[in-house]
């Protein structure tokens, strides 16, 4: 059979899309780079793929908020493109930026795609600034298709804006109940928590009700090989594959596709 | 109608203002923030507070109040908690000047009209409610001092009376004479200075009998355009002159200096490469260019922006990123740009208050500025930003340095873009606003306590979506071969970049045609305008529809504004009617050279006096860990995205623990093996001792860093960037003479081409001291050397931080014991002597064995000394993957005038353990290579030191007796003290 295929979105101030796309084909997958722009103007384009994923960026940059303009777009011009697209058993992923967006576009945690009643948010890191760091994460994949098989990993993070923040305290448990918060920051080795940016419950992904949409700030497509790791030198097999690289062949199997 | 709508945090947080508020003894904690935004248009409530719940607010964290601008609601203490307190205080608001960029707000505008809702304009502003009690000049002083920039803002205290955000109509064309003809020098130099020219009575001279002889005064545009050519930022006037040179080995004339010395060194390097050349542009493109791959070259730019970084600090460094980004991307056909590197210099952080001269922004919030522009422009770039510095001295106090530098990667065989007749001008990216007005002759001028009111006009604000969008119409656009040339709007706008591009052809260019961000410029505006984001592009007319067709699908703009003609003019039009007319080859070689003398006397050397009463080793060592320029600079680099576009195989925290790298390795293309190595040198210190050795010692530096991650010594390329103060004295023109021979022998020495560079000259700053006496300082001269190597295979890199307990400890290199400049020196604890002479033979000897070593796989770390030499070095192995070692201080070979470190004698152990002589590495080395190693060290001057324990200490002896004893997480907290401070003890 042919190998599933990646739509990669693009749009103005998108910048991990190279490297996503790249992710996708040493997954096993082949994937396309295409413009928010292209996409709008003939959504059936998305017909052709299996898997839409949003990459990480500064989508317009990030002005007003993060990932809100692009969210807006996405609602406005492509809103029931992509719900057909879900319904229809596609996978979308959105990383960073792609988390942002997704959460505000309503499509990942339930809500109208209004936005009047979202119930979470990614709000300002804590620290108040950008922070690139790694961190240790705890996969509880349950019915989530990209993390099966995950369990404790690494993978850097990188934003200003990442706070997993609900509007209510129950609304987070209602999220937690249902199996949907499936990735969080843990402590490293050393029993020291990672958590970069104050999210509630160490949340670093969430994913939707069926699995098949899933948002985290971690980048996976940062580490799909041992050179990428901080750390590698004199440790890790230069050659070998890494913890990210798992995200993405789960996808590519989920899609039908032989990962490898 | 004008509508303000205000977003508010429901969990009210100022916390930056509460900060602000104690360094002025204001209690700030109950004071609340808000963002607002002014949006213009025939609008009514409900289409407002639409855009309000769906594009301004989140609701989950926040609550927005929607108003006409002059409605007193808005002024009324906010309904979220903590609010108290708030009702009587005063309200206070920051927003971008009109003109300014306001990036944010052009956003919103445009997703504005997704929703249906066309704004006609929209405004961003910061709004801050006040405790009663804090008064309106202490609100205002907290506005200037804390939360505005006069360059950029303006701050409205109480209500906004604005009734529109739009305004001015087209220009209407006027054609301004400039009467040269028989003016004396006073009467030239004083236009020069009226008009911000920066030019000289002597060329001032030229062009009015240029004008003369063409039988009419110069049109205002055109002495514009001339200026700017002109400038010392646009051309080598100073390094480029003929000078007469007195140094301490007797007379030396220069025709060119810099041809002379640095370009000659690439020459001589080239020539003896021969077939093996490996240079493929330099110094002739907006970067140099280098072969890679059999499919790829890469090219590399390191550019400063120092005076506009002086008055605004975030914009400043923002559009010193952006602008040598777009000198990469305006390379040959179009580069892609990889990785970005910065370093700053600035005055020490706890310059005491009294010290720091009126109208200079202190230096915390200079470097936090610096930091931040980096950072926002890099990282919506998506550009990693893998290198760089930060380095201290109290020279550049009012005269911070500024350096960014791009990597990038094209297509081999495509750096050579050539313009041909009747290609089309195009304009592509941003629009054109009254930013950056004289920016390039403003560079060329020396910074006072005035400038920010003088020069504001000069401060560019970035848009980095734009100019990500522009990059990626362009390299779609290389990739389909659309243009034939392209290069960027740098300083000096479209006269430079159209005037550069059509310096042989000449052009016609209507500058009416010109997309404009506002109504209202003149001619002579839109040809001289800095505003950031804007590319030039020579394209064929028949590629032009499907340029334009790309240009539309990217989402950014380019117009065709006028065409290269061939008849060698530069003619500019306004609606059909010539308002300039200049002949190119004038313009372009019409400047007069002037005949330059410089004299360097070294410095008289004086006796070495310690001051290390009470002291030991291992305190020095501490105090050497936490000195500025030596400490972790973690608070930056985690603040960069190091890590985009996934290629990044050595970072710049390095180790389980996150300890210090020499260079930092990206892949050239994903998945491929090839690697492009960055390292960067910088020896200020000594600058003011002995500027030969400064240079040497820099380049040694950059290229050692390399070296030390695996780099290939047969291939490295460097870049000069020399910063100095005012080159019209001999005294100072003389170190710059001396700097670029050091340049020129460190080059031939080490065979690794020059390949770009740049000069800033004039960096003095003059004040008014409080007795009325005019005061003025000048920086050190200052050369920033950076290399550019490559690794054949990334698996193969080197990394500082210690592997694996019983391995042994190596040194290879000679030390020699000269403290003068080193951050011993800094420190106080060590004064006089001599500066450390660099053996530049011995060092490319030390070079090639490091590589030997690296290439049979024999090391396992390897770290290059620097900062604080062997013990600093030894530190930072431990610190980074936190094993310990154990190292014997008499082991180490010393030069012949040096007496061994005894452990009882604190001078001898503190040479031993800190001189900084240049090329030296300190190696970990596996047991079982121990003899491979030996045999292939050969006769280069190296020694065994000790080993990497698992203990978790740093054992300094000399033979038996143990000088120094301290835990890794010591080491750790010395180094990172002054990083966490500044961010509170988070990454």
């Amino acid at each position: 059979m042919l190998a599933p295929r990646a739509l990669v979105l693009r749009g103005p101030g998108t910048n991990c899309d190279h490297e996503t796309a790249h992710a996708f084909e040493r997954a096993g997958g082949l994937s396309r780079r295409v413009h928010v722009q292209a996409l709008a103007e003939k959504p059936t384009v998305l017909d052709d793929f299996q898997i839409f994923c949003i990459p990480g960026g500064f989508s317009y940059g990030d002005d007003i908020a993060s990932g809100r303009i692009l969210a807006l777009e996405l609602g406005q011009r492509l809103g029931e493109a992509l719900r057909q697209f879900h319904d229809r058993g596609g996978l979308i992923l959105g990383i960073c930026n792609g988390f942002q967006v997704l959460l505000q576009t309503g499509l990942l945690l339930a809500g109208p795609d209004d936005g009047s009643s979202r119930q979470a948010t990614l709000a300002h890191n804590t620290s108040g600034r950008f922070v690139d760091c790694w961190v240790h994460l705890q996969a509880e994949a349950g019915r989530c298709v990209f993390l099966q098989g995950l369990s404790r990993f690494e993978l850097p993070v990188a934003h200003a804006e990442g706070r997993f923040v609900t509007s209510t305290e129950s609304a987070l448990e209602v999220f937690d109940r249902a199996g949907q918060l499936v990735l969080r920051y843990a402590d490293d080795d050393a029993g020291r928590p990672t958590n970069p940016n104050g999210s509630a419950r160490d949340v670093a992904g969430v994913c939707d009700p069926t699995g098949r949409i899933l948002g985290l700030m971690p980048h996976p497509e940062r580490f799909i090989e041992a050179t990428q790791h901080p750390a590698w030198m004199g440790r890790l097999d230069p050659a070998a594959e890494a913890a990210g690289l798992a995200v993405f062949r789960n996808a590519v199997r989920a899609a039908g596709g032989d990962a490898g | 109608m004008l509508w303000e709508v205000d977003v508010h945090l429901r969990e009210a947080a100022a916390v930056d203002l509460a900060a602000a508020g104690r360094d002025l003894g204001l209690d700030l904690s109950h004071a609340h923030t808000a963002t607002g935004w002014l949006v213009e248009g025939e609008l009514d409530r409900s289409a407002v507070e639409r855009l309000a719940a769906r594009l301004l607010t989140d609701p989950v964290t926040e609550v927005c109040r929607v108003a006409e601008v002059a409605d007193a609601t808005l002024l009324a203490p906010p309904d979220v908690s903590p609010s108290g307190g708030l009702t009587g205080g005063l309200v206070l608001h920051v927003l971008p000047k009109p003109g300014v960029t306001d990036p944010a707000a052009e956003s919103a505008r445009a997703a504005m009209a997704l929703l249906g809702v066309e704004a006609k304009a929209v405004r961003s502003l910061r709004k801050y409610w006040l405790p009663a009690g804090v008064a309106a000049e202490q609100a205002a002083q907290l506005a200037w001092k804390r939360l505005a920039s006069e360059a950029i803002h303006e701050v409205v205290i109480g209500k906004l009376t604005l009734t529109g955000l739009t305004g001015g109509g087209r220009w209407t064309l006027v054609r301004e004479t400039v009467p040269l003809d028989g003016l004396d020098d006073a009467a030239l130099e004083a236009i020069s200075r009226q008009r911000c020219l920066a030019l000289t009575a002597d060329e001032l001279r030229a062009v009015r009998d240029h004008f003369a002889a063409v039988g009419r005064p110069p049109f205002e545009i055109e002495l514009e355009t001339i200026a700017q050519t002109w400038s010392e930022h646009c051309c080598h006037k100073t390094l480029g002159s003929p000078i007469d040179h007195q140094g301490p080995d007797g007379h030396a004339r220069f025709d060119n200096l810099l041809k002379e010395t640095v370009f000659a060194a690439t020459q001589t390097v080239r020539e003896r490469l021969g077939p093996d050349d490996w240079c493929v542009s330099v110094f002739r493109d907006n970067s140099g260019v280098v072969r890679f791959d059999g499919d790829h070259d890469i090219c590399v730019k390191v550019e400063t922006h120092n005076h506009p970084s002086a008055i605004e600090p975030y914009g400043g460094a923002a559009t010193g990123l952006g602008g040598v980004i777009r000198d990469v991307l305006g390379t040959g056909h179009g580069a892609k740009p990889l990785a970005n590197l910065d370093v700053f210099c600035v005055a020490p952080l706890d310059t005491p208050t009294e010290e720091i001269p009126p109208g200079v922004i202190p230096p915390p919030r200079l470097l936090d500025g610096v930091v931040a522009g980096v950072r926002d422009y890099g990282n919506r770039m998506g550009i990693p930003t893998i290198a760089g510095a930060v380095a201290f001295h109290p020279g550049y106090l009012g005269n911070p340095l500024v350096f960014c530098g791009t990597v990038g990667i094209m297509p081999r065989d495509s750096a050579d873009g050539r313009v041909e007749p009747g290609d089309l001008v195009v304009v592509a990216g941003g629009r054109t606003g009254r930013d950056g007005i004289h920016g390039a002759t403003f560079s060329s001028i020396e910074l006072s306590s005035d400038s920010e009111t003088e020069s504001g006009g000069s401060v560019q604000i970035g848009h980095a979506i734009h100019e990500k969008t522009v990059t990626d119409f362009v390299l779609a656009a290389a990739a389909e071969r659309l243009f034939h040339a392209i290069t960027d709007c740098g300083a000096g706008g479209l006269s430079s970049a159209v005037g550069e591009m059509g310096a042989e052809l000449g052009a016609e260019v209507d500058l009416d045609t010109v997309p404009l961000k506002y109504a209202g410029l003149s001619a002579t505006e839109v040809w001289i305008s800095e505003a950031q984001e804007r590319m030039v592009l020579a394209v064929a007319p028949a590629d032009w529809p499907r340029l334009a067709e790309l240009a539309r699908q990217e989402g950014t703009e380019a117009t065709a504004i006028g065409r290269f003609t061939g008849d060698g003019r530069l003619v500019l039009r306004w609606e059909g009617e010539t308002v300039g007319d200049l002949d190119c080859h004038f313009l372009h070689e019409g400047r007069p050279r002037r005949r330059l003398s410089s004299r360097y006397t070294p410095p008289a050397e004086t006796a070495v006096t310690w001051s290390i009463d009470g002291a030991d080793l291992g305190g020095v060592l501490l105090e050497l860990l936490g000195a500025a320029d030596v400490a972790s600079k973690e608070w930056i680099i985690r603040q960069y995205d190091h890590e985009v576009q996934g290629q990044s195989v050595l970072k710049p925290l390095l180790g389980p623990a996150a300890g210090p790298a020499d260079a930092t390795v990206i892949r050239g293309a994903l998945g491929r093996p090839r690697g492009i190595v960055l390292g960067v040198g910088l020896r200020h210190h000594l600058g003011p001792l002995d500027p030969y050795q400064m240079a040497v010692g820099g380049i040694i530096e950059a290229v050692a860093n390399c070296i030390a991650a695996g780099a290939d010594p047969a291939r490295i390329a460097l870049l000069d960037n020399f910063c100095w103060g005012d080159c019209r004295r001999p005294e100072s023109l003389g170190t710059l003479v001396e700097a670029c021979l050091g340049c020129q022998d460190a080059a031939i020495a080490l065979a690794a081409p020059f390949v770009s560079g740049k000069d800033s000259l004039n960096n003095v700053f003059t004040w008014t001291a409080a007795d009325g006496r005019q005061q003025e300082r000048s920086i050190p001269p200052t050369l920033l050397a950076t290399a550019l190597g490559q690794i054949a295979d990334v698996a193969h890199c080197l990394s500082p931080d210690l592997k694996q307990p019983g391995n042994r400890l190596a040194i290879i290199g000679l030390s020699v014991g000269d403290l003068a400049g080193s951050q011993l020196a800094v420190l106080g604890r060590v004064s006089g002597g001599r500066v450390p002479q660099v053996d530049l033979a011995g060092c490319r000897r030390v070079f090639e064995t490091i590589h030997r070593l690296a290439t049979q796989r024999l090391l396992r770390a390897c770290h290059d000394l620097s900062d604080g030499g062997l013990a600093v070095a030894a530190a930072e192995m431990a610190i980074g993957s936190g094993l310990g070692a154990d190292l014997d201080l008499a082991a180490v070979p010393l030069a012949a005038t040096d007496s061994p470190a005894t452990a009882n004698d604190l001078p001898r152990l503190l040479t031993t353990a800190t001189t900084e002589t240049p090329g030296r590495f300190l190696c970990e080395v596996a047991e079982a290579d121990a003899a491979a190693f030996a045999a292939s060290c050969g006769e280069v001057p190296w020694a065994w030191l000790g080993r990497v324990t698992d203990h978790g200490r740093l054992t300094l002896r000399v033979a038996e007796a143990t000088v120094a004893d301290l835990s890794v997480p010591a080491l750790d907290a010395a180094w990172r003290a002054p990083s966490r401070a500044h961010t509170g003890g988070n990454c």
